[in-house]
């Protein structure tokens, strides 16, 4: 608003990018104020998915709403229905076999190397680069493949119960598990060396879109907005949950806090992915998959509870507030992309229109996330 | 040809060159895809015929019977005729493309000039398809291409200024004559510059950018213009403006392997005709499409920077350097 | 201790009731209940400390207070019930045993029934929301939780959006839900909501 405060005369005109448009991946209109090529001001407008998940919680019994939450984050949604089962856990105090455990830090990872595959296509090609996006999605395949064997669907999952999981995983899982790893772990150089070598790639996101730590922390940005800024701070290591701390691996931290940085970040997060998958296979316990005893009607004690989980973009937590029936009196659904694109119109300001799109690309957002 | 009465002659090229812009469109669209898809680890188009190849035949019929939509508060004027403009020029510059010894519309001596004079038009048409369209998308693209051309034909121009001196001609027929084998072609620096490659190379850039092409496609950026200057363009519109980007980048690599790699003449002396500048502009034309499916896209000023601060200059030293060792020599 | 010292340094601002929480069975570390009027000096305590908003979001409590004092009305007939039980069973005793022993049994039975008659006033207290504000730490484990409690029929309080301006969005979704108002609020449009809408749908009395 500045310069147009400063002086009325400044001409200036509004782009509307959305609701439909290549570059917003989904319903999202972001409402420019251009000066030519140059952003003077960026808002976000949202809704346009909305469906009030959270009313939808609250007229639900806890079992009637476990498949809601893949319907947020669609692209991580094994993360995101092991948030909820997690909140509820905690609440109504059910203990969760081992086995399960690890085979639902199994799935989360492979779901989350799925997702930052997808998202590496779709950034590219938000770059003008169409041909990783197909190179992404075939190896996406191969995961939402022996994701479906498993679960049963391909991105909505609802895989995890209260107590365990739905069904326990066979041989044939673990072997292709092992294979997709090694295929995967086999490619990255490929992809390092198309895509984060090329020279007109580097020249388009280093220093582009700044988010300072700062920012990050005013705005809430979690996941690999705030790592790509220089803070450290993921869920799994910061608030272990689940089986985490039996896992050995490393938070990827870029200090720039540019879209390069946040790009770096995920590539890494891959390969952190997968080493735990590969840790999770080896340690895989034998046992049972479902706790014994989870009443069939759920009922917590009153009170409200808190659970977050690391999500792929961002911290993904459930205030589930409880007032001791089999329903909950409110479910808050905070979710990562929501905070993520709140810095959207301060980065924004100020870039060109191929640079913002590049910093929207590099913020990784997933519009049914936001809206909920 | 030439014993045939004018009339005919003229007849007969402009339907040849007619056919030629509206089959190299179908053939580059055919190929573009199976291109993309090679790269891509696809097949690409293969139910229609035989290698998908009649594809873009029906794509171009289903183009033409589809209806030609005039956006509201649109200017009618600008709007339908941008399509027709950049068909027109794509077509015209064939004109002087000499295809064999005796297969040229026109042999005119100024036939280098006349396809840049006529080329340039071509960025008019984009600025009133963008203009006229009352999009906005359509009008940030249209400046882009603007600056864009006009960025890039300078160094294309000093390019060819330092080729028209080594060959001592502007005449294309002239300039091919003189490379009748593999060691005469003038991409070699022993032809009369040392800096002869890079003189390629600038061509070859600015070729790609004066038309439009990834990763010089900032006018028709579609992850962030959405389609840019052809947005609102549906039908035979959106057709026509695709048949003239194919026919530019026809053009655009036909010159390059005029000016360079001996255009109608074989590399080894064998039955010179218009088939082997077919081969040579299409491996052209494959290396656009490599490098379009390969690379991501530049930003304006990354191109603007790269014309200016690099292209330009390189382009000027190297006609000074040229013009003092053809004084020397 | 992160939470101790947060815990301390809340402690110091006016009308501010701190507690500490069971994290593993409750998810969070500290739960501040406060007073509307005090919610930007204590996010400015929370902002010097380095925390990250994590969220913003409203809770209707909607009959609580009916329920409150029908369990307060349930207690006091049982705890009459109980005392009138308790006296004629001492009157039954004394009735048998020796009559000096009778009162010194009935009266600390007695004393309860008057305690709670004070609180059943003839029209319960007005119910209302609860506005939760959820911060968190990056380098440290430490989850805050902050609680106000608005009446219904003037749901206001002010905006922190100055301070976090990620809480912008928090709030504008807090007044499309629950329609509470944040003074001090730039804008405060339908954010996920219809641009037109007057309805706020997570009211407990809300009717679609």
């Amino acid at each position: 608003m500045s310069v147009l405060a400063a002086d009325p005369t400044y001409e200036t005109f509004v782009l509307n990018m959305g609701p439909q448009h290549p570059a917003t991946h989904g319903a999202l209109r972001v409402k420019l104020v251009m000066d030519g090529e140059y952003i003077v001001e960026a808002e976000p407008v949202l809704g346009y998915i909305h469906r009030m998940h959270e009313k939808m919680g609250e007229n639900r019994t806890y079992h009637q709403y476990l498949p809601n939450p893949s319907r947020l984050d669609y692209l991580s949604a094994m993360a995101c229905t092991h948030g909820h089962v997690a909140t509820v856990e905690r609440a109504a105090g059910i203990a969760v076999p081992e086995r399960a455990e690890y085979l639902r830090v199994i799935t989360v990872e492979l779901n989350r190397v799925s997702s930052h595959l997808l998202w590496l296509g779709a950034f590219v090609l938000d770059l003008g680069g169409f041909t990783p996006l197909l190179y992404a999605m075939d190896d996406r395949e191969q995961i939402l493949d022996l994701l479906e064997r498993v679960t049963g669907s391909r991105l909505t999952y609802c895989y995890f119960r209260f107590g365990g999981l739905y069904n326990d995983v066979d041989d044939d899982f673990v072997d292709g598990a092992r294979a997709l790893v090694k295929r995967i772990r086999d490619k990255m150089p490929m992809y390092h060396n198309l895509i984060t070598k090329n020279v007109i790639l580097r020249q388009r996101l280093e220093g582009i879109g700044p988010i300072s730590a700062e920012m990050c922390r005013k705005y809430g940005a979690t996941g690999p907005v705030a790592r790509g800024s220089g803070i450290p701070y993921d869920v799994r290591k910061h608030e272990p949950y689940s089986v985490y701390p039996e896992f050995d691996f490393d938070v990827p931290v870029y200090e720039q806090g540019d879209s390069m940085a946040r790009y770096l970040v995920r590539m890494d997060e891959i390969e952190q992915s997968l080493r735990i998958v590969e840790q999770g296979l080896d340690k895989l316990p034998e046992g049972p998959v479902m706790a014994e005893k989870v009443p069939k009607i759920i009922k917590p004690p009153k009170g409200d509870y808190y659970c977050a989980v690391e999500a792929a973009r961002g911290s993904f937590g459930i205030r589930l507030v409880s007032d001791g029936t089999n329903t909950p009196y409110r479910l808050k659904l905070r979710s990562p992309c929501f905070s993520n694109v709140s810095l959207f119109g301060e980065a924004a300001r100020g870039l060109l229109l191929a640079d913002a799109v590049a910093l929207f690309g590099s913020l990784d957002l997933v519009i049914p996330d936001i809206d909920r | 040809m030439s014993e045939l009465p004018e009339i005919f002659r003229v007849l007969a090229f402009v339907g040849g060159i007619m056919a030629l812009v509206g089959l190299n469109a179908a053939f580059s669209v055919w190929l573009e895809r199976k291109v993309a898809g090679h790269i891509q680890r696809r097949i690409g188009p293969k139910e229609v015929g035989p290698f998908g190849i009649f594809q873009s035949l029906a794509d171009g019929i289903k183009l033409m019977s589809k209806q030609l939509v005039v956006p509201a508060k649109a200017d009618p004027v600008l709007y339908r005729l941008a399509p027709a403009l950049t068909m027109i020029t794509a077509v015209m510059v064939f004109v002087v493309i000499p295809f064999g010894p005796a297969l040229v519309a026109r042999d005119i001596n100024i036939g280098l000039l006349l396809i840049f004079a006529i080329a340039s038009v071509n960025v008019l048409a984009l600025l009133m398809g963008g203009w006229g369209s009352n999009n906005k998308y359509a009008v940030i693209s249209a400046t882009r291409a603007v600056s864009q051309n006009v960025a890039y034909e300078v160094p294309m121009l000093i390019t060819v200024v330092t080729m028209v001196m080594i060959a001592g001609s502007m005449n294309l027929n002239t300039i091919v004559g003189q490379q009748q084998n593999l060691l005469q072609w003038y991409i070699f620096p022993w032809n009369g510059s040392l800096l002869l490659p890079v003189s390629f190379l600038i061509f070859f850039v600015c070729a790609m950018a004066e038309t439009n092409r990834a990763p010089f496609d900032l006018g028709e950026a579609e992850s962030e213009l959405v389609a840019g200057f052809h947005t609102e363009y549906g039908g035979m519109g959106f057709g026509l403006f695709f048949l003239g980007e194919y026919g530019h980048v026809f053009v655009g690599c036909a010159l390059a392997s005029i000016l360079f790699l001996g255009g109608w003449q074989c590399p080894f002396g064998w039955l010179p005709g218009i088939h082997w500048l077919l081969l040579k502009t299409y491996l052209l034309v494959f290396v656009v499409m490599w490098v379009r499916w390969t690379y991501p896209r530049t930003t304006l000023y990354g191109l603007l920077n790269l014309s200016w601060k690099v292209l330009v200059p390189f382009s000027l030293a190297i006609l000074v350097l040229t013009a003092a060792m053809l004084k020397v020599f | 201790m992160k939470a101790a010292d947060v815990q301390k340094s809340l402690a110091a601002v006016a009308g501010v009731q701190v507690g500490a929480v069971d994290y593993a069975a409750r998810g969070f570390h500290v739960d501040v209940t406060l007073p509307s009027q005090e919610i930007t000096a204590v996010v400015q305590v929370l902002d010097q400390e380095g925390f990250f908003i994590e969220s913003i979001t409203g809770v209707d409590w909607l009959g609580e207070q009916e329920a409150l004092a029908k369990e307060a009305a349930k207690q006091a007939a049982a705890a009459k019930k109980a005392a009138e039980k308790a006296a004629a069973e001492a009157a039954e005793q004394a009735a048998g045993e020796a009559p000096g022993d009778a009162g010194a049994v009935a009266a600390p039975a007695a004393e309860p029934p008057p305690a709670p008659a004070p609180e059943e006033s003839p029209e319960p207290e007005e119910d209302s929301f609860e506005v939760v504000y959820d911060f968190n730490h990056f380098r440290e484990l430490c989850r805050v939780t902050i609680r106000v409690r608005v009446p219904r029929s003037l749901p206001e309080l002010p905006s922190i959006s100055d301070i976090y301006p990620g809480a912008n969005w928090h709030e504008r979704e807090a007044h499309d839900f629950f329609g509470l108002v944040f003074t001090g609020h730039p804008d405060l449009s339908p954010l996920l909501l219809p641009e037109d809408a007057d309805f706020h749908p997570l009211r407990k009395d809300y009717k679609p």
